[in-house]
């Protein structure tokens, strides 16, 4: 929420990409009504702000047209969230989010489980289809706990409160006398009655007023730390992916593509590859050749079998070394700097990053006439239904978009170009496909963080900072590149309440006089993308660094200055934790040290302390990570606990070693061996994170971590080497 | 088309494949056996590591011919029925998973160095190359750690 300054504004729509923070996700009263059961639908005041006058109503469905018969099932109009207690004694809930391993599900779960008294391991939690009426069925910005936790609550509530009064009249008891735990009801006399027993006789109770959630003060499983309630099919690889489905027959697919960005086929003799045993068909695409085949290994030797000639894509024969003098220009301006003061600076240069994550896109489509189904790992369904839809010259409505565990996105699966790919592909060839992009095509094709290019300047007087600018210039997406997306990507980044590109009255992190940002942009034919914290990953790292650089010219303690000059005390609390925990100051060899950072966002304030052995300064390594975060309520410790871990590897790998060239035209990167994403080996040896209690509602987890262990590993570089590290990666 | 028998998951089967056709493929899609992920098809980024005769193998690179006659443990075979492996137990202990895709792989590799040096240090799990894009690596240590401390303080007879 408080970055040290406003956000940049992209200097045109597409320019900038998305913007950095996605809008605070609305606080609604979450009010429960809507009930689809065949049966019965029951209506409970809806809408914000309507709860008081709205009077409760009752009215009898069709039978059989949808959803499961004579269960109760309540639903929330803020997020539609619908929750079904099945006579099995399972609560079943249709997450309108995709779980990518951020672990939303198991999170959704405990809220469900702690205020309906259910065991977690009764409450189970499969990802909705798309449905275009849910605005908020959108995955990102690190908004899902935010946006959820108040419906969630709520529903459970309720469904709680109508399972009670069912017992209360089956036993012909008061209600306030029952008492709930284990996915059961019990009478004082100790006669008990599962959920699943009471259900029916539940779906046919008149809503009771409207229920509360408990006080946090009575939480048993919020804020108290669970592992994850798909654990156990993880370890066993019992979970299934997209690439793991069998459906529809699908067929195994695979794409040839350009050596370069967005090059395109000249003439394709692809009779070798027809002629190859198990291959089913040959389609062309807008930039590539499909070949669906009986298996990915007939597939990958007929892509190879193609003799395809390309046409260069729309970068001709640019390189790294113009983009980096065209970003060096488009730098706006600092302007002067305030009278007397003295100067820090300094000029950063981040270079593009592929998002890779481990599971390839892929996406299975089957597109007949007059309807299509698609099933693939989205951030954005309704978003992908239109344009798979469009694509294909179907309604919306003939779509139906399957959402699936994704193996890991980081921002990856906001788009879903393989999605509309393999559409395009199964119409086609006629054929249900199960289109894979190869891990080549993933890095060399695939979305990027945009390269950027920082100039930052601190001005000091009388021993303090009186202002504080950052110029920034970043690659944007030009409409060359833009593919089958119409909406703009950062409208897509920004979720469903659009862009919230600035954040002008926010009070600074630091008190640091005069605040001013300004951003520009070149527009490039580049497939960029939001990347896990989007521009706070480059933008936050580069002022932290310069933090301690003004440190050092004020003879100041890195940890003393920023808590001499952080505005929230949340902010103070959390440096101070790392800096007690991680024993800040220690006593260290030659060419070890340890570097700090802060950051704030998302509700959220975050601090990294990290201790790098730099004494190989070509192969340093990240020994020790400590961590602190206050996100306000916490629903799952453990998994804050997870996704900072996982923003410390990203920091270290951002910082040190991962990134993408751009050598004529092309990516150069195509793997795992020369992007080079940090493996056991470059991790720390300790990782701790530390949770700070709170009472507040929850703020954003997510992507919180990024900036703060960029940061802290950019500082502690610096120091122990004695350097000034200005491009990243470092080794590059 | 030849034919390979080989053990899988402690069952016979027969495929009949070509002779270079990498074992992913040949048990994604001729045996249904999925747990095994492709994340790069040149063996770096190791998601789809499994065993052979007790070793590690990355099947992305293994042609189904090298097989023959063979034992191909899976993770999906690594579980005694019901009675996970102590490393999966140590996995779940620590919630180590994050979007898991890579989590078979790190599992085999991690049983993988176990069998072979049942106390590692540091530097050996360090020698574990499997990439974890989530960043799940300091639990992945710490499960290893906790799995070598469990068996060696409760051990039991295994295969």
């Amino acid at each position: 929420m408080d970055p040290i300054r406003p956000l940049p504004r992209p200097a045109d729509g597409e320019a900038s990409g998305p913007s950095r923070t996605a809008p605070d996700p609305p606080r609604r009263r979450a009010v429960v009504k809507a009930v689809t059961a065949a049966t019965l639908t029951l209506c409970v005041p809806t809408g914000v702000g309507t709860a008081s006058r709205a009077a409760a109503a009752v009215a009898t469905g069709p039978a059989g047209t949808q959803g499961p018969s004579r269960a109760i099932v309540t639903g929330t109009d803020a997020e539609k969230l619908v929750l079904e207690v099945t006579a099995a004694n399972k609560v079943v809930v249709r997450l309108p989010r995709v779980e990518v391993g951020q672990g939303i599900t198991t999170a959704v779960a405990m809220m469900i489980a702690e205020e309906l008294d259910a065991r977690l391991a009764d409450v189970v939690v499969p990802l909705a289809d798309a449905r275009p009426e849910l605005p908020g069925q959108y995955t990102g910005g690190s908004s899902s706990v935010r946006s959820l936790y108040d419906p969630a609550r709520y529903l459970a509530a309720t469904a709680r409160a109508r399972l009670v009064n069912a017992a209360a009249r089956r036993w012909h008891l008061p209600a306030r006398t029952l008492r709930t735990r284990d996915t059961t009801v019990v009478a004082p006399d100790g006669r008990t009655a599962t959920f699943g027993s009471l259900t029916e006789a539940a779906a046919r109770i008149r809503t009771p007023r409207r229920a509360t959630p408990k006080p946090a003060r009575l939480h048993r499983i919020i804020g108290h730390p669970a592992t994850r309630i798909d654990a156990q099919d993880l370890v066993t690889g019992r979970a299934k992916y997209t690439g793991d489905l069998s459906v529809a027959g699908a067929k195994p697919t695979l794409v040839a593509r350009p050596p370069t960005l967005l090059g395109s086929p000249v003439s394709v003799d692809d009779s070798a590859a027809r002629a190859m045993p198990g291959v089913l068909a040959v389609v062309r695409t807008s930039h590539g050749v499909a070949v669906v085949a009986e298996t990915f290994h007939h597939a990958f030797q007929a892509r190879d079998a193609l003799r395809i000639t390309w046409a260069p894509g729309p970068l001709g024969a640019l390189s790294d070394k113009h983009i980096r003098a065209r970003l060096r220009d488009a730098v706006p301006s600092l302007g002067a700097p305030p009278r007397g003061s003295v100067q820090v600076t300094g000029e950063f240069e981040f270079a593009f990053v592929s998002h890779a994550p481990m599971e390839v896109l892929t996406a299975v489509a089957d597109v007949r006439a007059g309807r299509a189904e698609i099933w693939f790992s989205s951030q954005t369904p309704v978003f992908a239904q239109e344009e798979i839809a469009s694509a294909v010259g179907l309604p919306a409505a003939a779509v139906r978009v399957h959402v699936v565990r994704g193996g890991g996105s980081f921002g990856r699966r906001l788009t879903c170009e393989a999605a509309v790919e393999a559409a395009r592909i199964s119409k086609a060839a006629r054929l249900p496909v199960k289109l894979m992009w190869s891990r080549s095509d993933d890095i060399r094709h695939g979305r990027m963080r945009p390269a950027s290019h920082h100039r930052i300047r601190a001005s000091l007087a009388g021993g303090k900072v009186v202002a504080f600018a950052h110029r920034v210039a970043e690659v944007g997406e030009s409409s060359e590149g833009a593919r089958a997306t119409t909406r703009s990507l950062s409208a897509i980044a920004a979720g469903p309440a659009g862009a919230a590109a600035t954040a002008a009255g926010d009070e600074g992190l630091y008190a640091f006089g005069a605040l001013s940002v300004r951003s520009g942009g070149v527009g490039l034919p580049i497939p960029v993308g939001a990347w896990r914290a989007v521009s706070s990953g480059t933008m936050r790292t580069a002022e932290e660094i310069v933090v301690d650089e003004i440190a050092r010219r004020l003879g100041e303690d890195p940890v003393a200055f920023r808590c001499a000059t952080l505005t929230s005390r949340a902010a103070v609390r959390v440096l101070g934790k790392v800096a007690a925990a991680g024993h800040w100051g220690r006593p260290l060899p030659a060419g070890v040290a340890q570097g700090v950072a802060v950051h704030e966002e998302y509700g959220s304030c975050v601090a990294c302390l990290a201790e790098i052995d730099a004494s190989d300064p070509r192969h340093p390594r990240v020994r020790r990570v400590v961590m602190a975060a206050d996100v306000g309520t916490v629903v799952n410790p453990r998994g804050l606990q997870a996704q900072l871990m996982g923003t410390a590897i990203d920091g270290i790998s951002t910082v040190l070693s991962a990134g993408l060239h751009i050598d004529r035209g092309a990516v150069r990167e195509e793997s795992f061996t020369d992007f080079r994403y940090a493996r056991q080996r470059h991790s720390p040896t300790h990782f701790e994170a530390h949770v700070m209690p709170s009472h507040r509602s929850p703020g954003g987890a997510g992507e919180l971590g990024v900036p703060a262990a960029a940061g802290a590993v950019a500082n502690a570089y610096a120091r122990a080497t004695g350097t000034r590290p200005r491009r990243f990666p470092v080794d590059f | 088309m030849p034919r390979y028998s080989f053990v899988l998951n402690k069952q016979p089967v027969t495929v009949e494949a070509p002779a270079d056709m990498p074992l992913l493929w040949v048990l994604r899609d001729v045996l249904g056996v999925t747990g095994p992920k492709y994340g790069c098809g040149i063996g770096v980024c190791r998601a789809c590591t499994s065993h052979m005769d007790g070793s590690e193998i990355q099947p992305c690179v293994v042609p189904v011919a090298d097989c023959a006659g063979r034992r191909v443990t899976t993770i999906e075979g690594l579980a005694d029925g019901d009675r996970l492996h102590p490393v999966q137990k140590a996995w779940l202990e620590c919630d180590v998973a994050q979007c898991g895709f890579c989590q078979p792989g790190q599992i085999m590799a991690a049983v993988a160095l176990l069998d072979r040096t049942p106390q590692p240090t540091d530097d050996d799990i360090d020698r574990i190359e499997n990439v974890c894009r989530c960043g799940t690596y300091p639990r992945i240590r710490e499960a290893i750690r906790k799995a070598s401390a469990d068996v060696a303080s409760a051990p039991v007879a295994r295969e």
